[in-house]
């Protein structure tokens, strides 16, 4: 979209709105991050807009406590095998709504909507007792299970608005080249919905992470995410702000980091696609 | 596209049927299995059959949650589906502004949610807080832990901080696949910049919207986390979600009958608006 010249910006004070927003936006995270370079002393002594002495202790104290760093550790490998288990189990089904009418089609569809409308605490109970059945508590794919509930329908709703924008000429040409269907969806397919397999793993990636509830409820002490650690040590070790914003901070550099290398495909991927 | 009828695409479906039968289908039933029955411990169950309905439904406690529940959806989408379109529409278009803008806007998205209630909790104290210092250096009397309306306008910002931007990106998603000649077209007739919004960037983003609004009344409907994290539901009662009220039934006092069936009307409720909202606006969309 570079030659044309799309719509034209509301006013010549258009800029200031997207300035005032970002503003908005960053203010709380500049004030944690100055939190998490202060000592304890200076936080409830002195109010001061930046450190006066930074110091690096507050990290330090996450680098060093296994039972801090372990969380985070957690964290990402229950998000990524839940990103993975969500967009592997989603593409074949996306593609089975995208391509073919079979009995009850609709239904099946608007059904596996409902689940992302279902409220996590309706299920945290009785979450906690199935897997205590299968004897998964407190173990990484137990979370990243629990995340399916609401991350395999969204994969499946992403990927669906994908791939019905890839014309059907393309599939039935392969088939009549005598490619297999699993050759077909890997060789061919795949690589042309690319960058909605990106925004489906990005979105996936991203409510898994955030999300807490369930991943609290699920784990005891092995598994235990870092944002559930955080509101423990909170309430046991009276208030460590500093450590607390430390590790606050820790939390947003993943999710900055994705944004970050998935920047280009959200532009595209939100207008081609679904969401 | 034409579609081929092929029973044999259930196949394709079975591994997401399986997940989710896993992961949804078995824990409903567990909670459809306590919502009926009652017990005095030792595993021990008696069919109590609709009891637990009629208690939920006759307790002020769940309507007063509910109210406050649906008074804090429609604030919200009241404030950030306008708010989001206005942003959109003031996006730069073309040339670095673009990605910095993306990237940073979509920040708060991707901080857990009790980080998210960690930073306004911080944020809004009048000790440590840089917006409650301020404010009482102004000599605002704001303090969100123990003033209700406080509490309601902290966790009003917060989530319109956390979640305009979802909104943001959607519109702005659905204005920049608006094809050019529109613009061209608008321009030739002399179109005002409001008929312009009116008659060709609002209807073209209708679609973006949709998902908009309901994913995000979905989400402030079942909003937990944060309020939990900032107010505990407090002060009083006054901040007191039905998640937060669920939970505290369920893992609190560990009233299984009576928290299962919460959940089933709740669940329902979520169900029903969505599904409203769904056909108004895509009936909407089919007469004009």
């Amino acid at each position: 979209m570079a030659e044309t010249t799309k719509f034209k910006p509301a006013g010549n004070l258009s800029w200031l709105v997207s300035t005032l927003y970002i503003l908005f936006l960053l203010l709380p995270i500049y004030w944690l991050i100055n939190m998490s370079f202060k000592e304890n002393a200076e936080i409830t002594g002195a109010f001061s807009l930046w450190p006066q002495n930074p110091t690096l202790r507050n990290y330090s104290v996450i680098f060093t406590d296994p039972s801090w760093y372990n969380g985070y550790i957690n964290s990402i490998i229950y998000v990524v095998l839940n990103t993975i288990i969500s967009v592997l189990a989603a593409l074949p089904a996306a593609y089975a709504f995208s391509r073919y009418r079979f009995l009850g089609d609709k239904h099946l569809f608007f059904w596996l909507l409902t689940n992302r409308m279902a409220p996590p605490a309706v299920f945290a109970l009785p979450f906690f007792q199935l897997y205590s059945a299968f004897g998964l508590i407190d173990t990484h794919i137990a979370v990243a299970l629990a995340h399916c509930l609401f991350n395999v329908p969204l994969a499946v709703w992403i990927l669906e608005g994908f791939m019905s924008g890839v014309p059907k000429e393309i599939d039935e040409t392969a088939y009549i080249d005598g490619y297999s269907f699993p050759r077909f969806f890997v060789k061919i397919f795949m690589p042309l919905i690319a960058s909605g397999i990106g925004v489906a793993a990005f979105f996936c990636f991203m409510f898994s992470w955030v999300e807490l509830l369930l991943a609290r409820t699920l784990t005891t002490t092995a598994a235990k995410p870092i944002s559930a650690i955080m509101t423990r040590t909170v309430s046991a070790a009276g208030m460590d702000w500093g450590v607390l914003a430390a590790a606050g901070v820790l939390t947003i550099v993943p999710g900055a980091l994705v944004i970050y290398f998935v920047r280009n495909y959200i532009a595209k991927g939100f207008a081609l696609g679904r969401v | 596209m034409q579609k081929t009828w092929n029973n044999k695409a259930w196949f394709l479906v079975l591994p997401v049927l399986v997940l989710v039968a896993f992961s949804a289908v078995i824990p409903l039933m567990t909670v459809v299995n306590y919502s009926v029955q009652d017990t005095f411990g030792n595993n021990e169950f008696f069919w109590a059959g609709t009891d637990w309905f009629l208690e939920i439904l006759h307790s002020d406690r769940f309507w007063e949650a509910l109210q406050r529940n649906l008074f804090f959806s429609f604030v919200i989408l009241a404030l950030q589906i306008p708010l989001g379109i206005f942003i959109a529409l003031n996006m730069p278009k073309s040339g670095i502004g673009v990605p910095v803008c993306l990237v940073l806007m979509a920040l708060p998205l991707l901080i857990p949610w009790n980080v998210v209630g960690t930073i306004w909790q911080v944020f809004g104290r009048v000790d440590i807080g840089l917006l409650g210092y301020t404010l009482r250096a102004l000599g605002v009397d704001y303090n969100y832990v123990r003033d209700p309306l406080d509490a309601w306008i902290t966790i009003i910002v917060m989530d319109v901080w956390h979640w305009t931007s979802l909104v943001v990106l959607l519109c702005y998603a659905g204005l920049v696949s608006i094809p050019d000649a529109y613009y061209q077209a608008a321009k030739i007739d002399g179109a005002s910049r409001w008929s312009v919004f009116r008659y060709i960037q609002l209807p073209k983003m209708k679609r973006v919207l949709l998902i908009a609004v309901l994913l995000r009344f979905m989400d402030s409907f079942m909003i937990y986390t944060e309020p939990f994290v900032v107010t505990g539901g407090g002060p009083g009662n006054s901040t007191t979600f039905l998640s937060i009220d669920l939970v505290k039934m369920a893992v609190g006092q560990f009233d299984l009958g009576p928290a299962a069936a919460m959940s089933i009307i709740y669940f329902l409720i979520i169900l029903l608006l969505s599904w409203i909202f769904y056909t108004v606006m895509t009936s909407s969309d089919a007469n004009g």
